[in-house]
């Protein structure tokens, strides 16, 4: 679906102070020209960037998030924190599907105090892409409401998350290779869905009875997931006790 | 000069640039270059002016801003792009629509009475054309100032032939009379950092002077008591600040003025047209003080160079410097779009509504002070590095001198004489013998640095030497890790040896190298391997290197023919002089042009072996063919090599050519935005060895200032434990390298704790706690929240 052409998208920015903050400052003094979507919070690293800032901001509706950062190894900080931008940005990327935002709405990149031309190139490009896309919500096909309460139920998950980031998805080695290896594990997608993804499905199907849905079928489709899972999902709840199931009729446990 | 004012808000028009004679808006507009410079007529100066070239392609920038349908035409000589970043500035302009760059002498004829426009005739290849233009902006040069003769007489010190000040050329900025220095355009004509840099220096040498009686009329700064606020609600004031034309020209600042009146929590709001002036600062912390206003918000430009000055503002008016912040409207906004005025406005206020979000959060945070470990670490043994080092050794400062090679010197070594005929290598042994002999100074040469450690007034560096590892702790460092010569893969280089480059030329002819000295033609390359696609600059000092050598081997053997291929000539400043010396002397100049590179083959004829060169001649307009003995290549000036690993460990950037880069190009030339690292000489940027000695005094004035204070002042924007949130998880303690957190038993259990002379506020480990226990001041999640939701809450 073609945007409309006066579309004017808004693109939350987490620039780092050192690195992508003086890029663009570079790119302002050089006079580089690029389009006016970007607002950005100056933060002093990438890694400062919390999972649940990019949630909140598409919450919020907007139409993208940028995070900029110091080229890997770049980084101002001794703990090197733009890594962490990295490993987040992969998991963001991975929730925000699971929730229905498109993860190209999720953009990082890695631009030094060097780099203004290099700043003016990823706005143009990426503002391209933001505009292409439409306003949040149209070129997924969702309303966006739908999408607010899976981020809600995303936000919800991030304690849980970082727990679990600790004990069961450290990074061993701190290079992009390490990271991208690591990400492509056979055995991270199976325990990533397990422990986190699965867990996101059952709070967004929770959330949804709470709003009042009451058929496997209605869920499904508000929450743009496949039957058999949601129903894979409910039976699970109701053997926690969490949901009462009753033929095609699904209550929430404590409601009753 | 006039043509600048105009451009400028503050000018006669506003901004707006209008003929003088008749108030009309130009749409043809010719720049002329050189006008009194690079001339031997009456009235001219022989020097070039070293800034007219770039400051006219800015102008034509700005006036292509102003007027999009202008037709520029530039009439010039050479182009003299040789200063960082230069090069890709006039590639800019050039690409400008109807704007062109014509090579071209011009005679201006007449006015028309009627139109009052401007005749200008010139030369194509099609022959001589006259032009009417509305507007003749003429690019005039520098001249010494008109009470120099009189100020050489008060201070007694001596002018140089074209009324400049006289300097020792291996000190640029010692004076003929010890005890009187000299920095900026007294010097010859210069552009901004090549000023600042010298400012440093100058204040620097006087220092030493007046070593014994450092700190006795300086006075600390007394602030007045800071109020408290944490009963008061927000009352924030907001400063729209103008820039003179950079700002108030894109967007509606009296619009964004109004609208920040009906944020929440706003009380005061004001417009500026430069926020930064003395004065303006002063009345703005008046203004605080007089409404009582508790938090604060300017928005102007990057807070990167400017926070530091507005917080300043707050302690004046007695309110926590930490209740500031900066919306940055001109370098994310009118600097950016500059063509889309209502979106830019648009944006501009929503910048403003997120500051103003944020400020409404903020909390006061106090300072603290961290010790200064007085030693000093250079890295980079060359002319750079041993200058500074012995400056800041001079001091009293005990300094560490890192060398890789076995040896200190550097490219000067392959140096002999310069362009004004001095020994190279006799000053260079003289400096080598100083530093080596210096108790102060520990030149470790084979070394290797390692990693660095640490923050300003306290880095810990390791360093190999050979097989042995060192910890050196130090307060300062200065990087003047150099450049060095490009290794050409053209022009036969490295398969016939009668081509050599420029040094390798040098060093031949210092050596009087019968060889050499037994050719009877040679032709000088020049610009080989730089100013094109893979190194898009001007390596600066192969010209006037061409010249040097050029008229040394003519000195050696008056009746050699020699032939430069040149793309422009750039010898800026005094060393034009040599430029016309060298065609005096019969040096031929032809010109080529990029994409039709001179052409070289190894030739065999009659039992002669000679080298042909094959070149288009631009004015002749056909090929010139020259069989010669020597083919000498202006070898470009490319960083040296390990300079990515030093930025590393240094954290500080490379620029686009991979030089380092600088935290201002032209306010702060010698700093870098990470505190407590300077830098010098041509790990910069490729330039002559007396602007090298200049930044080397510059960068060591620097240092010298972080030094000699006990203490820096280390920022409140660091981490914080609540006890009550904390699960004992130990996910901050184990991110956080730099050990500022560590476990601590409490009655209520183990709890982390954030040491905040270790913290160094990045606030990794707020993005890993699972339980939000822990928090960055400055940056806490309702601060980052608030920025947000103000982002957005016009979706
Ligand atoms: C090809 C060429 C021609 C030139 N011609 C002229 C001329 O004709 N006239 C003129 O005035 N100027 C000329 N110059 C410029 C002049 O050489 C410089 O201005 C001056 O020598 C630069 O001094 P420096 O100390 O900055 O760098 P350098 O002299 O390059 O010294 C840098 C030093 O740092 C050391 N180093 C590098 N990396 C490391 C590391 N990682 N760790 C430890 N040490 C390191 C190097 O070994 C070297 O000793 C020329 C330069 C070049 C490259
Ligand atoms: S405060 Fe910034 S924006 Fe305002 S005049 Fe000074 S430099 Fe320009
Ligand atoms: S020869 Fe060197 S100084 Fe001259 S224009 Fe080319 S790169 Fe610049
Ligand atoms: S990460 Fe948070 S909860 Fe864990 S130890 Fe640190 S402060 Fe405590």
């Amino acid at each position: 679906m073609a945007a409309p052409s006066d579309f004017k998208p808004i693109i939350v920015g987490f620039l780092c102070n050192w690195c992508c903050y003086g890029g663009a400052d570079l790119c302002g003094v050089s006079r580089f020209q690029y389009p006016p979507y970007l607002r950005v919070i100056r933060l002093m690293c990438s890694g400062r960037v919390d999972l649940e800032f990019i949630f909140r901001a598409f919450a919020k509706k907007a139409d993208g998030v940028f995070i900029g950062g110091c080229h890997l190894g770049d980084c101002h900080y001794n703990p090197e924190g733009n890594y962490d931008a990295l490993g987040n940005s992969f998991v963001a990327k991975r929730i925000l599907e699971n929730v229905g935002v498109d993860p190209d709405r999720l953009r990082l990149e890695w631009v030094s105090a060097g780099e203004g031309i290099r700043f003016a190139e990823v706005m143009n490009e990426f503002g391209a892409k933001i505009k292409n896309l439409g306003p949040l919500g149209s070129s997924e096909g969702r309303e966006v409401a739908d999408l607010q309460a899976g981020l809600e139920a995303a936000t919800q998950l991030v304690p849980y998350f970082k727990l679990v980031e600790r004990e069961r998805f450290r990074v061993p080695k701190r290079t992009e290779e390490g990271y991208r290896e690591f990400f492509a594990r056979e055995d991270y997608e199976p325990l990533f869905k397990e422990l986190v993804l699965d867990k996101l499905t059952m709070g967004r199907i929770m959330g949804a009875l709470r709003a009042g849905e009451d058929s496997a079928g209605a869920i499904a489709q508000k929450l743009g997931v496949d039957p058999a899972e949601v129903a894979r999902h409910l039976n699970l709840l109701s053997q926690q006790g969490m949901v009462r199931i009753d033929g095609s009729q699904v209550q929430l446990a404590l409601a009753a | 000069m006039d043509f600048e004012r105009l451009l400028c808000s503050t000018g006669p028009h506003e901004g707006q640039i209008l003929r003088p004679s008749d108030k009309k808006h130009p749409h043809k507009v010719a720049w002329i270059h050189c006008v009194g410079s690079r001339q031997v007529t009456p009235g001219g100066n022989s020097y070039c002016s070293s800034v007219c070239c770039s400051y006219t392609q800015k102008q034509v920038i700005l006036a292509k801003d102003h007027l999009p349908d202008m037709h520029a035409k530039i009439f010039h000589n050479d182009i003299r792009s040789y200063g960082k970043d230069f090069e890709r500035f006039y590639q800019r302009a050039q690409k400008l629509p109807d704007v062109h760059f014509i090579r071209s002498y011009v005679s201006v004829g007449s006015e028309d009475p009627v139109t009052g426009d401007v005749s200008i005739r010139y030369t194509t290849p099609d022959g001589v054309v006259e032009e009417f233009f509305e507007l003749v902006v003429l690019s005039v040069g520098l001249v010494p100032p008109k009470d120099a003769p009189r100020f050489s007489k008060v201070f007694g010190i001596e002018l140089n032939h074209h009324g400049f000040c006289k300097v020792d050329p291996f000190n640029p900025l010692q004076t003929s009379r010890p005890g009187i220095f000299t920095s900026g355009a007294f010097q010859g004509p210069m552009d901004i950092p090549e000023s600042v840099m010298g400012a440093s220096g100058a204040a620097v040498q006087a220092s030493f002077l007046l070593k014994s009686r450092r700190g006795q009329l300086s006075e600390d700064r007394v602030y007045p008591a800071e109020k408290d606020v944490s009963e008061e609600e927000p009352k924030v004031g907001v400063f729209v600040c103008r820039c003179g034309a950079n700002i108030g020209r894109v967007v509606d600042v009296p619009g964004i003025a109004e609208y920040a009146k009906g944020l929440p929590n706003v009380v005061h709001v004001e417009e500026s047209l430069f926020a930064c002036a003395t004065n303006t600062a002063k009345a703005i912390s008046d203004t605080i003080r007089d409404k009582g206003l508790n938090r604060v918000v300017v928005a102007a430009c990057t807070p990167r160079t400017h926070e530091p000055l507005f917080r300043d503002t707050l302690r004046e008016a007695g309110v926590n410097q930490y209740f500031f912040d900066m919306a940055n409207i001109r370098e994310h906004c009118t600097w950016v779009h500059s063509k889309e005025q209502e979106a830019a406005t648009q944006k501009a206020k929503d910048i403003v509504r997120m500051s103003v979000a944020r400020a409404g959060k903020l909390e006061p945070l106090d300072e603290f002070s961290l010790p200064v470990d007085k030693t000093a670490l250079v890295v980079g043994g060359g002319i750079a590095g041993m200058t500074s080092a012995h400056t800041l050794a001079e001091q009293g400062f005990e300094t560490y001198l890192i060398e890789k090679a076995s040896d200190l010197g550097g490219m000067a070594s392959r140096l002999h004489y310069t362009l004004e005929g001095m020994d190279v290598q006799v000053f260079l042994k003289e400096l080598k013998k100083k530093v080596y002999r210096h108790p102060k100074i520990h030149a470790i040469t084979d070394a290797a640095v390692t990693g660095v450690d640490g923050y300003v007034g306290n880095f810990t560096t390791t360093v190999k030497v050979k097989n042995r590892v060192r910890t050196i702790k130090h307060g300062a460092a200065i990087i003047a890790t150099g450049a060095v010569e490009y290794r050409p893969t053209e022009y036969l280089y490295g398969e016939n040896d009668k081509v050599m480059t420029l040094l390798e030329m040098e060093g031949r002819l210092a050596k009087q190298e019968e060889k050499l000295l037994a050719a009877d033609s040679v032709v000088m390359i020049q610009c080989v391997g730089c100013r094109n696609e893979d190194r898009n600059y001007c390596s600066r000092v192969c010209c006037s290197g061409a010249m040097k050598n050029a008229l040394k081997m003519k000195s050696l053997k008056p009746e050699v023919d020699i032939y430069v291929l040149f793309r422009d000539i750039r010898t800026y400043g005094f060393r034009e002089d040599y430029y016309r010396e060298a065609s005096n002397q019969n040096v031929k100049f032809i010109r080529y042009e990029p994409q039709d590179k001179p052409l070289v083959e190894a030739r065999e004829e009659g039992g002669r072996s000679f080298i042909r060169v094959t070149a288009a001649d631009p004015i002749l307009g056909r090929n010139l063919e020259l069989d010669v003995d020597a083919v000498v290549l202006a070898a470009a000036v490319i960083p040296s090599p390990g300079s990515s690993e030093m930025a590393r460990m240094f954290k500080v950037p490379l620029g686009p050519d991979g030089f380092f880069q600088e935290a201002h190009a032209k306010l702060r030339p010698v700093d870098f935005a990470a505190e407590g690292v300077f830098l010098c000489g041509t790990a910069q940027y490729p330039k002559h060895l007396s602007e090298t000695l200049t930044q080397a005094y510059g960068a060591a004035g620097r240092a010298l200032t972080l030094l000699s204070r006990d203490t820096v002042v280390a920022s409140g924007a660091v981490c914080d434990v609540s006890n009550d949130a904390c699960i004992s998880c130990g996910a901050c303690v184990s991110v956080c390298t730099y050990g500022a957190i560590s476990f601590e038993e409490t009655p209520r259990g183990r709890k982390a704790r954030v040491n905040a002379v270790l913290c160094k506020g990045d606030g990794l480990c707020v993005a890993k706690c699972p339980t939000a226990a822990i928090s960055l001041s400055h940056y806490t999640d309702g601060e980052v929240f608030g920025q947000i939701d103000a982002a957005l809450e016009t979706v």
